[in-house]
Parts: C-alpha cells; sequence; structure tokens
C-alpha cells in the first residue's frame, strides 16, 4: 500500500512539477550532486558546532546524535497553508475547550458524546485540576499537531501533542541553516519567515500570567536537567526569548508564591513554561520521590500565584484512545465541521474492532495508546510474521493498550539520499500557540522525513530526519522564470518586504 | 542571575584552576624526585605534594606507598580523587554544559575541547618521560581558559562568579604549597640542601624567574615567603589573590545595590592583614600557623560566599 502509490509533494501523481516547487525542481537539475553532498557536510559540521543534539537511548553508542538534516526543502503553497493553519486553529480551540470542560462541567460526557469512562478513567486525566480553571482558561499553550499528507489536497491529523511538544528548535535552527548554506535559493522564493517564533512563544507565555501578577511577568522555563533529550532545546528557546533555564532545586515555594533563587535573593516567578511531565512537577501532589519537581507548585498554582504552560492534565486530551473523538470535540464546541480530518482510527478494546483489527494485522498500524516517539510500533506491510504474532498476543493480552489505523501512503518530497536525490515519506508538525486572546501559528513546522527508503517511520529516536519547511508568501506560478524571479528578490532586497525567509 | 548559575560558574573556574595547580605542582615533584634521596627521607617529596593537594588521606586509604606512579594515578587518573586533573576537567565540562549559555563560546570550546581531548587519552601519555609534556598540555588549556574568560566574557556578574573561584582556587593553592615546606623556609635557614626546597617552593608558583626579577639576589627564605604572601605584583601570590577576591565581591555586591554580607567582611578582613601585616609579624606568629589561618580562613570564605550567593 505504501512506497508506490505515494503522493509526491513535487512530481505529484502524474509526473508534472507542481507549482510550488517549478524553482527547487530547476534548481535539483542545475546543481551537481557533488556539490549537494559537500552541501551536506557543511551543514553536518554547522549543526555539531552548534551542538544541536538529539539523545537517542537504549541502543548503545554515543547517545548524543544529530539529527540527520536534509537539504531540499519541503514546500507549501500559501493557499495550502491557509487551509491548514484553520483547520489548526480550529483543533486546538476544541481541544483546550474539551479540556476547560472535562475538568470543569463535563458537559460534553453528559451529553454522551464521549464515553466518560475513557476521559475520567484515563491514567493520565488529573484529579488535581478538577474545579481549578487556569488563568485566560487555557490548558494547552504550546501545541504540537502532527499532519501526514496523502494527496494534493489530503491532509490529516495524525496525532495531538498538547502536553509538552518539542521540535521546534528544529524548525527554527533549519531554517538558519538554509540561509547559510543556500541565500541564493532562499532569496528566489518568497519565504514566509518563521525566526519570530520565540517572542511570540513568549508572549502566549506572558499572556498566561495569573491575574495576581501586576506589572510584567517573570517568565521561566523549567527543564529536567542536561541529561534530558530535549535540553539543548530548552536552553534555545531560553535564550531565545531572555528568560533564565530553571531546575527543579532553583525554584521554591513559600506561602504559596514561588521564587527562583538567584545571587540577589528570593525572585518571584509568575510563569513557567514547564517541560517536565505532570507526574514530576510536584512531589506533594503527584510522584512523591520526584527529584525534578517543586513541593507545594501545585497549591501555589492553584491558589492563583503562578501559571504553568501547559497546564497539568493536558494529556487526556491527546491520549490515542481520546483521539478518534477529536472531531466529535469541534462539532460540540465550535458547532463546526473539522477542517482537517482524522485518521481512521480502531479502539483494540471495543470487541468488534479489535476482531477487525487482528484479522487485518498485516494492512494496518498499530500503536500503543500510551506511547510515543515511534516505540513499540508495528507497521503490518512491513512487519515480519513472527512480529505481528507477537503483537496479536500483546494487543489479546492488553486490548485497551492498543490502536490501529490503516496504513497511510504518506507522501513524499525529494530527498538527498546515498544513491542521489529519491523520493522519502514526510510528515508535518506544526506548532500551535495558543492564549485567551487567540491562536497563534507560524507559518510552517516541523518537517521530519524518514530516511530509509520506503520507511513510514519518521520519529528522530527511530533514525528519522529533519527538513526545512517553507510556505511561500505568494503562489508561484507553475512556470516563473528564473528571470523574473531575480527581479522580484531584488525588489525584496530594496523594499525590505515581508519575504527573505 | 540563577544561584545554580553562580554556583557553576565558580565551581567550572575553582576545578579549571585547579588541574592547573596539580599540573604545576606534579611537574615540580618529579623535578625534586631526581634528588629526593639525597636530600633524606625517602618519598618525601610525593608526600608533601599529597598532603599540599589536600587528599593524603584518601591516598593512604587506597594505595600502600607514596611512589611515583602511584601517586600519578591518585592525582591524574584516579577518579575516587575529586581534586585530580582528569576529575577535574570532568567536573569543570559537566559544569560547563550545565550552564553553557551563561559561558563564551571560546570558553566553552577549551573546556569541552581539552575534556575530548582527555577521554581519549592513551595510558601511556602520562607515563614516563611522557609525562612532562602531558602536564605542560595540562596548563596550557588551563592558560587557554582563563584567557578565554579574560578577553571574551562581559564584565558582569557571570564574569565576577568566574574570577573568584580562579582567585579563590589559586589563593588556597599558594597558601598550601608554601605551607608543606614551612619547615625549611626559617629565615635563619642556610642554602645546601634547603636551596632545592626553596627553588621547588618558588618554581610550584611559577615565581622563579620572578624572585630574581623582583630582588636580583640570591634565594632566601625571608623573601621568598614575602614574595608569595606580600607581594602584590606577583600574580599568584596570597594578596595578589585576595586583592582581586575583595574587588569582585564588590563588584557583585554594587550591582545589586550593595547588598552584601559576611562573606564581603571576611574577605576584607584577610585581605587587610595581608595588606598591612609585616613579615617580621608572619614569622613571630610562625609561618605555619599562619598559613594554616590562611588555609582555613579562605575555606570558611568559600563556604560564607556560597551561604549568601548560592544556598541564601
Amino acid at each position: 500500500m505504501a512506497g508506490s502509490a505515494a503522493f509526491d509533494e513535487m512530481n505529484g501523481l502524474d509526473g508534472d512539477v507542481r507549482g510550488p516547487y517549478a524553482e527547487i525542481a530547476r534548481w535539483l537539475r542545475a546543481t551537481p550532486r557533488e556539490q549537494l553532498y559537500r552541501k551536506r557536510e557543511e551543514a553536518e559540521l554547522l549543526f555539531r558546532r552548534i551542538g544541536i543534539t538529539f539523545a537517542v537511548y537504549g541502543e548503545g553508542g554515543d547517545p548524543e546524535r544529530l539529527i540527520p538534516f536534509d537539504l531540499i526543502p519541503r514546500i507549501l503553497a500559501r493557499s495550502e497553508w491557509e487551509v491548514l493553519s484553520r483547520g489548526l486553529s480550529q483543533r486546538v480551540r476544541a481541544l483546550n475547550a474539551f479540556l476547560a470542560d472535562v475538568y470543569g462541567t463535563r458537559e460534553i460526557l453528559r451529553a454522551g458524546r464521549i464515553p466518560a469512562m475513557l476521559v475520567t478513567g484515563n491514567e493520565l486525566y488529573r484529579e488535581q485540576m478538577n474545579g481549578f480553571t487556569p488563568p485566560g482558561g487555557i490548558y494547552t499553550h504550546v501545541c504540537g499537531i502532527d499532519l501526514v499528507r496523502t494527496g494534493p489536497e489530503q491532509f490529516h491529523v495524525l496525532e495531538d501533542n498538547c502536553r509538552t511538544p518539542s521540535g521546534v528548535s528544529y524548525m527554527l535552527e533549519n531554517r538558519e541553516a538554509m540561509l547559510r548554506l543556500f541565500p541564493r535559493l532562499c532569496a528566489r522564493h518568497r519565504v514566509a519567515p518563521i525566526s519570530r517564533y520565540p517572542e511570540e512563544l513568549l508572549t502566549t507565555l506572558k499572556s498566561a500570567a495569573p491575574s495576581a501578577c501586576k506589572g510584567v511577568p517573570t517568565v521561566v522555563l523549567l527543564t529536567p536537567g542536561p541529561f534530558n533529550s530535549a535540553y539543548y532545546e530548552h536552553c534555545f528557546l531560553a535564550d531565545e526569548m531572555g528568560v533564565e533555564v530553571v531546575e527543579g532545586a532553583d525554584l521554591f515555594v513559600q506561602d504559596r508564591v514561588v521564587f527562583m533563587r538567584t545571587t540577589a535573593g528570593p525572585k518571584r516567578v509568575d510563569v513557567i513554561y514547564r517541560r517536565i511531565d505532570d507526574e514530576y512537577l510536584d512531589p506533594d501532589c503527584f510522584l512523591p520521590e520526584s527529584m525534578l519537581g517543586v513541593p507545594g507548585l501545585m497549591a501555589a498554582y492553584r491558589a492563583g500565584n503562578v501559571a504553568l504552560a501547559n497546564a497539568p492534565g493536558c494529556g487526556v486530551a491527546d491520549d490515542k484512545a481520546i483521539y478518534p473523538y477529536v472531531p466529535e470535540m469541534i462539532r460540540f464546541y465550535l458547532a463546526e465541521e473539522p477542517l482537517i480530518p482524522n485518521v481512521d482510527t480502531y479502539l483494540c478494546e471495543r470487541e468488534e474492532e479489535r476482531k477487525y483489527v487482528l484479522a487485518h494485522l498485516d494492512s494496518l498500524v498499530v500503536k500503543l495508546a500510551k506511547g510515543s516517539g515511534g516505540y513499540g510500533m508495528l507497521v503490518g506491510p512491513h512487519a515480519t510474521r513472527d512480529m505481528r504474532e507477537e503483537f496479536r498476543a500483546r494487543i489479546l493480552a492488553r486490548p485497551a493498550d492498543y490502536i490501529a489505523q490503516p496504513t497511510l501512503a504518506l507522501s513524499t518530497c525529494p530527498t538527498v539520499a546515498e544513491q542521489g536525490i529519491a523520493p522519502r515519506h514526510v510528515d508535518l508538525r506544526p506548532f500551535v500557540l495558543a492564549s485567551a486572546d487567540g491562536i497563534r501559528i507560524l507559518p510552517g513546522g516541523l518537517t521530519r522525513v524518514a530516511l530509509r527508503e520506503g520507511s513510514l517511520v519518521v520519529n528522530s529516536s527511530q533514525g528519522g530526519g529533519t527538513k526545512d519547511t517553507w510556505v511561500l508568501e505568494d503562489d508561484l506560478v507553475a512556470a516563473v522564470s528564473a528571470e523574473s524571479a531575480r527581479s522580484q528578490s531584488q525588489f525584496q532586497s530594496q523594499g525590505g518586504g515581508p519575504g527573505g525567509c | 542571575m540563577l544561584s545554580r548559575t553562580a554556583e557553576s560558574l565558580f565551581w567550572l573556574a575553582r576545578y579549571t584552576e585547579r588541574a592547573g595547580n596539580v599540573a604545576r605542582g606534579l611537574g615540580v615533584a618529579i623535578r625534586m624526585a631526581g634528588v629526593a634521596t639525597r636530600l633524606g627521607g625517602e618519598d618525601a617529596e610525593w608526600r608533601s605534594l599529597l598532603t599540599a593537594t589536600g587528599g593524603d588521606a584518601g591516598f593512604y586509604r587506597k594505595y600502600p606507598a607514596p611512589t611515583q606512579d602511584a601517586v600519578v594515578q591518585w592525582l591524574v587518573h584516579d577518579p575516587d580523587h575529586p581534586s585530580g586533573i582528569l576529575p577535574c576537567f570532568e567536573a569543570a565540562r559537566r559544569n560547563a554544559r550545565a550552564v553553557r549559555t551563561a559561558l563564551t563560546v571560546d570558553m566553552w570550546e577549551a573546556l569541552n575541547d581539552g575534556w575530548n581531548h582527555l577521554r581519549a587519552l592513551p595510558p601511556e601519555a602520562t607515563e614516563g618521560e611522557r609525562l612532562p609534556d602531558f602536564l605542560g598540555w595540562v596548563r596550557e588549556r588551563v592558560m587557554l581558559f582563563n584567557g578565554a574568560a579574560q578577553d571574551t566574557m562581559l564584565r558582569e556578574e557571570a564574569w565576577r562568579f568566574v574570577h573568584l573561584g580562579t582567585m579563590l582556587e589559586r589563593a588556597d593553592n599558594t597558601a598550601r604549597l608554601l605551607d608543606v615546606r614551612h619547615h625549611l623556609l626559617m629565615p635563619d635557614g642556610e642554602g645546601g640542601v634547603d636551596y632545592v626546597h626553596w627553588q621547588a617552593a618558588l618554581r610550584s608558583v611559577s615565581a622563579l624567574r620572578a624572585y630574581h626579577w623582583v630582588y636580583h639576589d640570591r634565594l632566601d627564605p625571608r623573601r621568598i615567603v614575602e614574595l608569595l604572601t606580600l607581594r602584590p605584583e606577583l600574580p599568584r601570590s596570597l594578596i595578589a589573590c585576595y586583592a582581586a577576591v575583595v574587588e569582585l565581591l564588590d563588584g557583585i555586591a554594587l550591582a545589586q545595590g550593595g547588598r552584601r554580607g559576611e562573606c564581603h567582611r571576611l574577605a576584607g578582613e584577610i585581605h587587610a592583614r595581608l595588606r598591612f601585616g609585616r613579615l617580621d609579624a608572619i614569622f613571630e606568629q610562625g609561618l605555619h600557623d599562619f598559613l594554616t589561618d590562611i588555609i582555613t580562613r579562605t575555606a570558611e570564605l568559600g563556604s560564607e560566599i556560597e551561604r549568601f550567593y548560592i544556598r541564601a
């Protein structure tokens, strides 16, 4: 099913170069391969020097690895992006409404639109959040929505990440790398800029400050520390926002107010962009053995003296067992039809769906309902008989732990492979910022690419790579000439218009 | 600044300085070992180096006797010795990684490249005739780090905590190196055997040439003590280190609107004693007592700095 049938974002289904890729196709034809390989080495050097690493555990070898970066950008037309942007905004508004509801009056459960047990019996549901409304009523301030594409107009949401999504630093660094490596190629396109993400993030975080905070809120980023796989990103974002990166031990709570320890004495903290999981936030409230958190943090939060972004308990909205109901949420809270559909999903705990899954293991993708990072996953068409039998046994033993989806023919993008340029499967994670005054989305996201031929697993923990993602400011006409593109870039540099990556 | 950041900056500088000091001490001891038996007291030089580096109790628990091989193993490689060269580099790099954004790229590279080199070091690189080269490399790395800090850091709080760590560690080191030879530095001492030790004392703080430059005369124990304690021109003298410590603490206090604590008072008191003290008074009190007092107060000052800025 996958592979040959996939939609290629450059060559389409019929082999004609699609409009947004016209210039890239020309560039690829004109650029000798050796030059691309040289540029790739240059890129690797660049990333290693900056120290952009991702920790891969459990495989031995050097745990601090580079995520492979592919030189060929993934391109979306403005019109394509507009649709996605509206759909993402819609989805995140619904997810926030859902969270406010299930920790409040539970209308959606009482209306019978989602089985109550899936929510209140969910291990990601946090009783501690009951009857408390976070500042502005926002729960998931920073949300990463994973999208896949199967055709020219066909995008699907594969997964919501409402807790502590990571990857945005790669989105930003990939663009920086492209600007350094291929300034002229960038200039020949009018690429929508994304560099103000840290500013937008800071604005979002400040707007989450509790009403008790007068004046400019003090924002900090709470990290589990240097051994966390995303530590680089934590430092990068804090640096770009100009806020402190703190560990649990840097904070303390006194009279339900959070302070950080500074050389000039305790300093009050108003907003915590936390990049540690719920269970580790506060040993008084969650896991008592947690050394990463801050005792008394939840009490301070509930007293309205500090804001947490994202709020604890967001996991109940992005759980894979809840995922099939997101379209229902959109209808229920917004009275709208979903603009980006879900992927069909079978919950193995339901007898009928389980029977279907077990009968079609060779064509489905089976995932852990609680898993992430591409671990513990079966891609039916690529699996051996033994692997399928192993999953059959696992599903039968613990049906509630598994969901299944059809194996989608993920779209492909041209990618620099060992044997030249070849199509590889991609997905897209845009980052959506939510605050009481609205939704902010920068045009683009993190494109992940499965570097192995035919592979559908794009996770960086499974050997996936990344690409820069370009959303074009204007829809290029399919036949835009190099000539006119040049004059356009000249105009840009004179006028200082909205382009310039 | 976050207290944890200040702590890491302070300690990464202390560990780096300590690694350099151990390398300097080892280099001198190797020279001395050649003549040690003649000077009486087999292994005396290794024993005094162990005392000066402050980890002798741990050493004797682990090794039967202070032979050259055992001491080199202890002071260079042994992971159980936190003041050894490799553990110092490791600790400095660990602290640097935790506060990377507070460091300049040049400082980070000085520490990170040094650590990567040490990680890949073949064991024979610190053996036999190759040891002096290795010790020279260590001193160069430390100077590279100090130079990077000096040349690239903004003169703000981060710089002050880094330099404070360097200077406090240096003061402690000078006092200890002098103290292990205090019995050989009696004011009425004669040349002969002691002379080699006087040279060694100066060499271990890279001050042999400086001595000749300052005094234009033969080595004399009174002057050696004066140079290493009371002469502000020598960058490793106690008074030079303490003048810097006082200035740095004042700078931090000033930037925080004059907020001061016991650490400021204590640093000022120690500095005043060095600045206004007389050499005769030091010998009247007894050099060993004087130095022990400095060492104790330097440790106290370290705790007070942490109490005021880091654990408050």
